[in-house]
């Protein structure tokens, strides 16, 4: 893994070479050694370790600019590229939004992180990987069930400076694992992403997973229609991961958000509070954004009000506020997005909304989410991996499958109640710290075979 | 290269393992996007390395290096073993390869303009044009633009004795045009959605589609959809138009075809499959005149190749004949599974750095004897053309999908009728296919291109082709996707 030191040197060099050919530059160095074991049918599938580096190189010349990437890290490609991205940036017409590179200011942003990279998590073996994941396959094996699933670790590296002197590092461990367990005409699925391997409970979501394939086993088929449903954290992330573009500023310029016109209005339920922290103590990340900003905590919803959006530094210009350190890598037409997201929660435990629900339906995930409408937020999708109808304050019986159409905005005007906000991994984006919620009106239009 | 992976394989032998390949991938590429009339990105990149897979006491270990010197690749190799030899603890069954034969091949896909000649400027200047044609449109908000290229060179090495090299140029070109309106969003897009279309072709391809010479009618289009009536909720006759239903065909029978899917080993993350080993030959996939192939040798499609990421030559496969389910997409250590003789070729990697595995190659539905779009138009009494994906989405068996459309319009009498927008259909897969009573002919058919295709943990995004005629299907769920 590359280190701080290793990191500076290709920066550095990267920039002497520029000096006197572009008018500023920019190099970013990323790296990544992160291991996978993915298993299923209760026995080991497959098994990597790649490990990669890459340098890229943005360079500004005469108000245009081009950025050059490489997985060669030799002095020489290094300089080879910043030759070819200068050749490249001659090549186009000036760009008459260009901002200058970043100058940095000293500020660190409005918060601090604690460190995020674990050794232990680092030096796990693929023997250890094997470990975890035979335990996963006891669980099953026990049952009379069948186990699938991954488990990932390593660690990874970002550094960038430029020619205004602006040299930032960061690197942290991570370590994913996630389980499916499935009986003959049902399943239960948990993940985990954290940064320590020692806080991922392979047991614990094992035995999760397996009971909930059990209990969910001849699973009836229910009418369509609008359901009062217990979202667990997972499937909280999944459907909201929609929604956090419609933060940027970019997408307000371009007139695509959902929310254009009503910064300031209140569009969500009153206990809808959502912020973008990256200092949060179960966030993962660098402190710092695509052009080496600090990030700052945004707050984007207050009890139902949109609040702010996120800014990297053309939007800011163009919005006249100062950038809140979410930018992308430029060059990006994207602009900006928030990556941090922590859902303010409550105090009702999972137990307490299904105790506190007449008749609905508990979703442990849901699937291929994609956007359907982006003017009234629109999503669709699947439950999947352990779906049950909750009936006089118990889980009842495992359900077959559903697709869901519904309005995120209607959505989160309808959350009746809030669990603690926990760090969730999904399928459909980033990890976040989200609380598993209960929603009412929730449209399920159509159901599936299994 | 042939060096590098020759050494990689023995190292690997020495260390223990009983089967190795070595895959050596360069790839450069070219990444331009123009929002309005400003370039909005120009990325321009290289990547080499060295991607090493083994058996061990019959469990897999992949490894993979950007550093091509004897000592990294070395440590690749030995990382690679003491991987497989990891798995091989939580096996019950070792794994076993089936019967290839080996090869000494070269294989270069076709090009006639190679796309890394052609200036930067000449290609920012032709998503400049389309630009300004999109934007005089009074109602354009946004007009973006992108191209892409991508060299490409593997050549792959195998314990058994193969020794390939192959060369690719695949390139892509694409425009869209939104209009906001109070509360909607609307877009059309040319070729395709989703980045445009995308060919394993050289410049030639972008000339052929002609970015400008349709920027005006699509930017009218995403303006008149503002103020179109809305698609109907109810049940009635589709047309798909081919860029749709080459997605259709991608969602609903390239990826429940994947056999590592059929056998529960993709269960965690992309999901399993109905088309179950017990149903081969047998299920009645699609009406009588379904016919779907899975072709890696057709010319100039997008997941074309001489050879799959493990040296098994390209093939074309039945997957769904006269409407029966009779194919999968499989692997050599798949196929034997399900008592074919062979692997189908369909082993493919993003990269060097990640692992090949089961994924589609060019997943087409044969055309038919029903004519021209007109003509499947002017035999439609009553029923809805969609066209130009928007949305899509389908369960983790590969059943129930939803799928919108950037446009439609009503069919009445034979005749196109009134534009709609939100145009939303849904269904059952097999229920569905078997609905589809007429098929184009080669009138209108096109190879599509999917760029990103998204499987595998951790995630690869896969280049797939999809030649699709227009189609009609009867008494198809429409509207949904709104349903309040």
């Amino acid at each position: 893994m590359i280190t701080k030191n290793q990191a500076k040197k290709i920066i550095d060099l990267a920039l002497a070479h520029a000096k006197g050919k572009a008018d500023a530059a920019e190099v970013y160095v990323t790296a990544s050694d992160v291991a996978t074991s993915r298993f299923a049918n209760n026995g080991m599938t497959q098994n990597q370790a790649p490990a990669s580096s890459s340098v890229s190189v943005r360079v500004l010349v005469d108000g245009r600019q081009a950025r050059l990437s490489t997985s060669q890290m030799s002095a020489r490609a290094i300089r080879q590229l910043v030759d070819n991205a200068v050749i490249a940036a001659k090549l186009l017409d000036k760009d008459p939004e260009l901002l200058p590179l970043y100058k940095p200011t000293g500020s660190a942003g409005n918060g601090s992180i604690v460190s995020r990279f674990d050794r232990k998590t680092a030096a796990f073996s693929p023997d250890s990987r094997a470990a975890a994941i035979a335990s996963m396959i006891a669980v099953a094996k026990a049952q009379q069930l069948s186990a699938a699933g991954t488990f990932s670790s390593g660690s990874n590296a970002f550094a960038i400076g430029n020619s205004e002197g602006l040299f930032e590092f960061h690197s942290e461990t991570e370590a994913e694992s996630s389980v499916t367990i499935t009986a003959a005409d049902s399943s239960g699925w948990a993940k985990a992403h954290n940064p320590k391997v020692a806080l991922i409970d392979t047991v614990g979501m094992a035995r999760r997973s397996a009971d909930k394939a059990a209990s969910s086993r001849n699973p009836v088929e229910i009418p369509p229609g609008k359901y009062t449903v217990i979202l667990e954290p997972s499937a909280v992330l999944d459907l909201l991961g929609f929604l956090w573009y419609d933060f940027a500023g970019t997408s307000h310029l371009d007139q695509l958000s959902c929310f254009l016109g009503k910064v300031g209005q209140k569009v969500l339920g009153d206990n809808i509070t959502i912020r973008d922290d990256a200092f949060h103590l179960l966030q993962a990340g660098a402190p710092f954004d695509g052009e080496g900003l600090p990030r700052t905590v945004v707050t984007l919803v207050e009890n139902g009000v949109i609040k702010n959006l996120v800014h990297g530094r053309r939007s800011a210009a163009k919005f006249g506020v100062k950038p809140t350190g979410h930018g992308l890598m430029e060059p990006n037409p994207m602009g900006e997005h928030p990556v941090n997201i922590v859902v303010e929660g409550g105090a009702t435990r999972l137990e307490d909304m299904i105790a506190g629900t007449d008749r609905g339906l508990l979703l442990t995930r849901v699937w291929y989410v994609r956007e359907v409408d982006p003017a009234t937020k629109i999503v669709t999708g699947m439950t999947r991996d352990g779906t049950f109808l909750v009936e006089g304050g118990k889980i009842k019986q495992g359900v077959k499958n559903l697709r869901f159409n519904v309005s995120l905005i209607e959505m989160l005007n309808n959350v009746v109640a809030l669990g603690p906000s926990v760090r969730a991994a999904g399928e459909e984006g980033f990890p976040a710290v989200v609380p598993a919620m209960k929603v009412s009106n929730f449209n399920f239009a159509s159901t599936t075979r299994f | 290269m042939r060096d590098i992976t020759e050494f990689a394989i023995d190292v690997a032998r020495r260390a223990g393992a009983s089967y190795a390949d070595a895959r050596v991938v360069t790839q450069e590429s070219q990444a331009l996007e123009t929002k309005d009339l400003s370039v909005a990105g120009v990325n321009l990149g290289e990547t080499q390395g060295i991607g090493i897979r083994v058996l061990c006491n019959g469990g897999w270990g992949f490894a993979a290096t950007q550093n091509l010197t004897k000592r990294a690749v070395e440590k690749a190799a030995r990382t690679a073993v003491a991987v497989a030899k990891a798995s091989a603890t939580c096996l019950d069954k070792p794994v076993t390869l089936a019967k290839e034969p080996t090869y000494n091949a070269r294989w270069v896909s076709p090009h006639l303009k190679d796309p890394f000649a052609v200036s930067l400027e000449t290609k920012i200047g032709v998503l400049l044009e389309a630009a300004k044609i999109m934007k005089a449109v009074k109602g354009v908000t946004v007009a973006q633009g992108s191209l892409t290229f991508v060299k490409e060179t593997v050549f792959f090495a195998s314990s058994e004795g193969s020794r390939i090299e192959q060369s690719f140029i695949r390139s892509s070109c694409g425009i869209v045009a939104h209009a906001s309106g109070e509360a909607d969003r609307q877009r059309r897009s040319w070729p395709n959605s989703a980045g445009g279309q995308f060919e394993l072709a050289g410049w030639e391809m972008v000339e052929k589609w002609d970015l400008s010479g349709n920027a005006q009618r699509i930017a009218e289009e995403a303006v008149a959809l503002l103020s179109a009536p809305a698609c109907p909720q109810t049940t009635t006759d589709v047309i798909l138009g081919s860029s749709q239903l080459g997605l259709q065909i991608h969602e609903s029978c390239g990826h429940p075809s994947e056999l590592d899917r059929a056998l529960g080993q993709e269960i965690n993350f992309a999901g399993a499959s109905f088309l179950t080993p017990d149903n081969l030959n047998k299920l009645k996939y699609g009406s009588p005149i379904v016919n779907l192939v899975a072709d890696a040798t057709a010319a100039g499609a997008l997941g074309s190749f001489g050879f799959d990421d493990e040296g098994v030559q390209s093939q074309r496969v039945y997957l769904v004949k006269d409407g029966i389910f009779c194919g999968y997409l499989s692997s050599r250590d798949t196929s034997h599974l399900v008592g074919l003789d062979r692997s189908g070729g369909a082993m493919r990697s993003e990269s060097w750095l990640r692992v090949p595995i089961i994924r589609m190659t060019n997943i087409s539905l044969v055309p038919g004897d029903a004519g021209s779009l007109a003509d499947i138009i002017a035999d439609t009494e009553d029923g809805i053309l969609m066209e130009c994906n928007k949305s899509w989405s389908i369960d983790n068996l590969r059943y129930n999908f939803q799928f919108s459309t950037e446009i439609g319009w009503e069919v009445k009498g034979g005749k196109l009728g009134r534009m709609l927008k939100n145009c939303s259909y849904s269904g059952i897969t097999p229920v569905f296919w078997n609905s589809c009573d007429a098929i184009g002919g080669y009138e209108d058919y096109v190879e599509w291109g999917l760029p990103n295709c998204g499987k595998g943990q951790p995630m690869q995004s896969m280049w797939t082709g999809h030649g699709a005629p227009p189609a009609r299907f009867r008494n198809v769920q429409v509207g949904i996707a709104h349903a309040r």
